[in-house]
């Protein structure tokens, strides 16, 4: 195997005993909004699809999946926030 | 200038995936969950705008259209969603992200052949686990989005040697894997174990049962996370790296939680039924002889009424039904008359984790009134009267007492023990696990028959006669 690729999986490994600790402790309540708001972060695959996207001055195939990809990805990202924003906000809004 | 262009943008990814880091920590408290959503949204406004200013990418005119069309989409569907829907939104972007990464892998390994380079073999291991992985969860996720929002049924679908079929599927999807290892450019290997991967995705849900929802929804949340990580590891970008890893941790721990809720081993969930051996047995064997009591909504208003405390126990019925603002109207008035109005949750209440949760705070249903399933055990003892809407299987006793019965382990709320407990309910149907439920046959049980949103409706009409 590559450097790179050891040097990834150690990021990738370490990344996910962090993800272990940091959600551990959350109150049911709050199970919905922590999905679909991590469900907005995995749509951070976005960077890969424009760099795919903007591989080539030519719309060439690769390109054209690429621009799908961002159009997806966008869609979970952008989605996934504001949804996410929707249902916290009415938690906010009755404690007041 | 120029030079120092590629560190800053490594650095802004380094500051992409702390803001995600502490973003999701703050998601796990309801002071700051709503301050952490925007900072995870920042990160990724903060890489996106990085890549776009790197070199690598070379046009930007479509690309800002197909942002612009993503944006469009995703925000339109965000304010549109009916909270109800939930889960199937959450399936829909699940899938959505799915197949964005097995979309950047299909793309760079044609970006890559087509220039008539060769492919490193770490390059291409990386390749056929996202696209593995992003095809998993793109066609496993359209099947939950069908199966919740009612375009399939929810009845768990199987047939004969489906197992078999799985492995083969595998073994078919390892063997095409190799060949292309050894030969990166087969073009015919490579379209190959993208309809593999597709088809094992419809294959892995298709035999889940509506019931086991919250388990599958989660699962595939952690996957579109371990699918993004994988796309990171074809683009060797870190942010993707991190990223993916944090939500596939945190899906698996979402995970984890539901199973121990339904006390479901994640392996039954996925590969038996539930329900069809054992179960329906115990419903047939001493059904018939039962009695209930049952009781009309005036005489259910004013033992409402003239209790002291009061235990609402949301299911998932009363969600079908709408009733949420109707139940929270009803505890308004109960309050007003002095009666004390608690809402009992249990963990799987809902079609994902926490959805019970969140569909009553859209009902404006104060925060402070809702006790996990921990801390209101305890308190039925003390109860006048538990009011049970559409809850069927969490809480049955036979989960506690009957160790034939399916269900057995599972955590369940012990109404059986408040005082006096009323069931509102279409009928003496069982519940998801097609058991029957102990609790309709006890002394101190009320069966009230009917719709909830219309029953909830009536016991408020009356109430207000008292």
């Amino acid at each position: 195997m590559s450097e790179a690729l050891i040097g990834a999986l150690f990021v990738f490994v370490l990344a996910s005993f962090a993800g272990f600790e940091v959600i551990n402790k959350v109150p049911p309540t709050l199970h919905t909004p922590l999905m679909s708001g991590s469900n907005a972060i995995s749509g951070i695959s976005v960077i890969g699809a424009l760099i795919v996207a903007g591989s080539d001055l030519n719309p060439n195939f690769s390109v054209i999946l690429g621009l799908l990809s961002v159009i997806c990805a966008t869609i979970n990202v952008v989605g996934g926030f504001l949804v996410t924003d929707r249902m916290l906000q009415m938690f906010k809004k009755k404690e007041a | 200038m120029l030079d120092y262009l590629p560190t800053g943008i490594q650095l802004t990814y380094l500051l992409a995936a702390s803001l995600f880091m502490i973003g999701l920590k703050q998601m796990g408290s309801p002071a700051t969950a709503r301050k952490g959503n925007l900072l995870g949204a920042v990160g990724m406004l903060l890489a996106v705008v990085a890549t776009l200013l790197d070199k690598q990418v070379l046009s930007y005119g479509l690309i800002l259209v197909a942002i612009a069309i993503g944006s469009a989409i995703g925000s339109l569907i965000a304010y549109k969603v009916a909270m109800t829907d939930m889960p199937q939104m959450v399936g829909l972007l699940n899938g959505l992200g799915g197949l964005a990464s097995s979309l950047v892998a299909v793309g760079e390994y044609w970006r890559i052949v087509s220039h008539g380079q060769a492919i490193a073999t770490d390059v291409n291991i990386s390749i056929i686990a996202s696209i593995l992985i992003g095809n998993i969860t793109f066609t496993g996720s359209m099947v939950a989005f069908a199966k919740l929002q009612g375009i399939m049924s929810g009845a768990p679908i199987r047939f004969a040697y489906q197992q078999t079929i799985n492995i083969l599927l595998l073994v078919a999807f390892g063997v095409g894997s190799t060949l292309l290892i050894a030969n990166p450019a087969d073009l015919a290997g490579f379209i190959g174990i993208n309809i593999i991967s597709l088809l094992l995705g419809v294959l892995f849900v298709i035999p889940i049962g509506g019931g086991d929802m919250p388990v599958v929804i989660s699962l595939l949340n952690s996957l579109s996370g371990v699918a993004a990580a994988a796309a990171g590891f074809v683009v060797m970008n870190n942010v993707l790296i991190i990223a993916g890893a944090l939500v596939g941790a945190s899906g698996l721990i979402l995970t984890q939680i539901m199973c121990k809720a339904m006390n479901r081993k994640l392996g039954s969930v996925l590969f038996s039924g539930f329900g069809t051996a054992s179960g329906t047995s115990v419903a047939n064997a001493d059904g018939a002889s039962k009695n209930f009591h049952s009781i009309d909504p005036e005489e259910c208003a004013m033992m409402l009424g003239y209790a002291r405390s009061v235990v609402i126990v949301p299911g998932y019925g009363m969600a079908v039904a709408q009733a949420q603002h109707a139940v929270r109207e009803l505890a308004d008035m109960l309050e007003r008359k002095g009666v004390e109005v608690k809402y009992a949750i249990h963990p799987v209440a809902g079609r994902m984790p926490g959805h019970m949760n969140v569909l009553l705070a859209e009902a404006n249903v104060p925060y402070s009134q809702l006790y996990d399933m921990d801390d209101i055990n305890s308190q039925f003892e003390t109860t006048d009267v538990a009011l049970v809407i559409g809850a069927n299987d969490v809480v049955n006793p036979a989960a506690r007492t009957d160790q034939a019965s399916p269900i057995y382990g599972m955590p369940i709320l012990e109404v059986d023990r408040a005082k006096n407990t009323i069931v509102i309910k279409r009928g003496m149907s069982t519940g998801f696990a097609g058991v029957d439920n102990e609790l309709f046959y006890q002394d101190k049980t009320m069966m009230l028959f009917g719709g909830a949103k219309d029953m909830v409706g009536k016991l408020a009409a009356e109430l207000k006669q008292l």
